[in-house]
């Protein structure tokens, strides 16, 4: 546990010191402004935004654990966010009986298999478990059992739900196995941070650029908050805080503005896809678990589109 | 609170969440019967594990003998939940199975009871059995709350081996009382429409 602790590099206490006393800065603009009087819309306003600082808090608090735990506990994290994602997805997709079995596997053998791949560093078997593997056979059992009514509408969304919250998912903690800079054992953790940072940071200045300048809207069917004002400034601002990141990275300040660009455009998608996703499966949350931020995949939504991407381009330029 | 009914509540939080939905009642140690809809082995602790903790020391589900009264399974019961047995079996019919529940609610407990007494296969509550207005016209200081639990029949349906984890809210209605000359099967007609009328109406989050 100590010599775990030694090998955590201190730029992680840095920015984990700056996370907190930013936190606890908006913490108190809160309070004092629900101190203050305001009509019923405020009002319901800034308990929005109380909720929200409140969740950050609850995520700062798992990456402290993730993080001064270790790789083991950083994939118990993760799996577990895959399991609830999992659960939330799978609980507003319909399903027959002849689906039983192969979800019950994806939830009890096919998230922990993925997990302890990543564990046992299994780079090969990791890629292609669940798309060759888990793809083929679970429809097959279903197959099986011929039960066929909407067959291919069934396995397709059953598929999606995988492939979202586990395989995507997991290519965030995939990142604690690139052993980059020589294996340097707080480099691929400072990588994940690099990459949970960026993404909400995103999210949360699109939230902040849409609603102070937001007009246009992008896709208004889909996601009703997203505008094009939002977007771009919300993009630009998170492209620079990731650019000005580059020193905890192994990327030159350029090229980390690169990534972080790429990590806001895949975020920006994957909330806007998986909006689509979710309206199509008739919902307006993913679920109840989180207060203030709707469900578990509402929140990791954009990680789940941003990191398989980062974790590959990552792989193939800096390892 | 026992230690064993900790890890309980944590695995069934883990599989199907069990939100608590108070929508026309909120938590408070008044003396209640709980009644639900039934369609898995998961209801009874999907409900013990919505209510507060404070409140779950004086509530006590109602489990069928049959089921629940030998091995493993007795020792969850009784030992974890604190549950009543009940005889589904009337092999005497000297005696009333309804006994252990009064005994139970002469003593101030709380109880959870399934009032269809078997589990059924879809999303609505099928006809409701006697024991419930009988419990009502014998108990009239006891609230009576409707409770719908969503899902637990897709998680874990009757005849499956393995739950499939769904997310499942736990809807608390308002409390229900027996009017006076009410007659029974209006009664028992007018609560399980309590029940059912939760199924549409999901509430909103309290926590």
């Amino acid at each position: 546990m100590i010599e775990h602790l030694r090998s955590i590099p201190h730029e992680f206490f840095w920015l984990f010191g700056s996370l907190v006393v930013l936190l606890g800065i908006s913490s108190t603009i809160a309070a004092w402004l629900q101190g203050r009087p305001a009509d019923e819309k405020k009002t319901a306003s800034r308990a929005n935004l109380v909720e929200r600082i409140n969740a950050w808090w609850v995520m700062v608090a798992i990456l402290a654990v993730a993080f001064l735990g270790g790789t083991a506990m950083t994939l118990i994290l993760f799996g577990l966010a895959s399991f609830f994602a999992l659960r939330e997805f799978i609980t507003l997709t319909p399903s027959n009986p002849g689906d039983r079995l192969p979800l019950s596997l994806s939830f009890f053998l096919v998230l922990p298999i993925q997990y302890l791949l990543i564990g046992l560093e299994r780079y090969g078997m990791f890629v292609i478990f669940i798309p060759v593997f888990a793809f083929l056979l679970l429809p097959s059992i279903a197959a099986l059992r011929s039960d066929v009514d909407d067959f291919l509408s069934r396995s397709a969304k059953q598929q999606w739900a995988l492939m979202v919250t586990v395989y995507a998912l997991s290519h965030a903690p995939a990142l604690l196995m690139l052993n980059l800079r020589g294996g340097h054992p707080g480099t691929d953790a400072l990588l994940l941070f690099y990459l949970l940072l960026v993404v909400q940071m995103s999210d949360v200045m699109q939230y902040v650029f849409g609603k102070l300048f937001g007009k246009t809207k992008i896709a208004p069917l889909v996601s009703p908050s997203k505008t094009v004002e939002g977007f771009i400034g919300g993009g630009i601002a998170a492209t620079l805080i990731g650019a000005a990141m580059w020193w905890i990275t192994p990327f030159t300040p350029l090229q980390s503005a690169a990534m972080a660009a790429v990590i806001v455009m895949m975020g920006f998608l994957g909330g806007l896809t998986l909006s689509a996703v979710k309206r199509s499966l008739g919902a307006k949350d993913w679920g109840v678990m989180i207060e203030g931020h709707g469900g578990v995949l509402d929140r990791t939504d954009s990680i789940c589109f941003a990191a398989p991407m980062f974790f590959h381009i990552v792989r193939f330029f800096y390892s | 609170m026992r230690p064993s009914s900790t890890v309980l509540v944590g695995i069934v939080k883990l599989l199907v969440g069990a939100y608590a939905r108070w929508i026309g009642s909120s938590p408070a140690p008044a003396q209640r019967i709980y009644f639900a809809n039934h369609t898995s082995h998961i209801d009874t602790l999907a409900i013990w594990s919505a209510l507060p903790r404070s409140l779950r020391r004086r509530t006590r589900p109602v489990a069928a003998k049959d089921y629940w009264g030998s091995g493993f399974r007795k020792y969850i019961a009784t030992r974890a939940l604190g549950a009543v047995l009940i005889d589904r079996s009337k092999t005497d019919p000297t005696v009333d199975p309804l006994e252990p529940l009064r005994v139970a609610l002469r003593e101030g407990d709380s109880l959870i009871i399934f009032p269809e007494g078997t589990r059924g296969a879809g999303a609505t509550p099928a006809r409701f059995r006697t024991g419930l207005y009988r419990l009502a016209s014998e108990f009239p200081q006891v609230e009576l709350i409707p409770v719908y639990l969503d899902n637990l029949h897709r998680s874990l349906p009757k005849g499956a081996a393995l739950p499939v984890p769904m997310v499942c809210t736990v809807r608390f209605g308002s409390p229900m009382a027996l009017d006076a000359g009410e007659d029974r099967d209006a009664f028992l007609e007018r609560a399980r429409a309590g029940v059912i009328a939760l199924a549409t109406n999901t509430g909103t989050a309290t926590a």
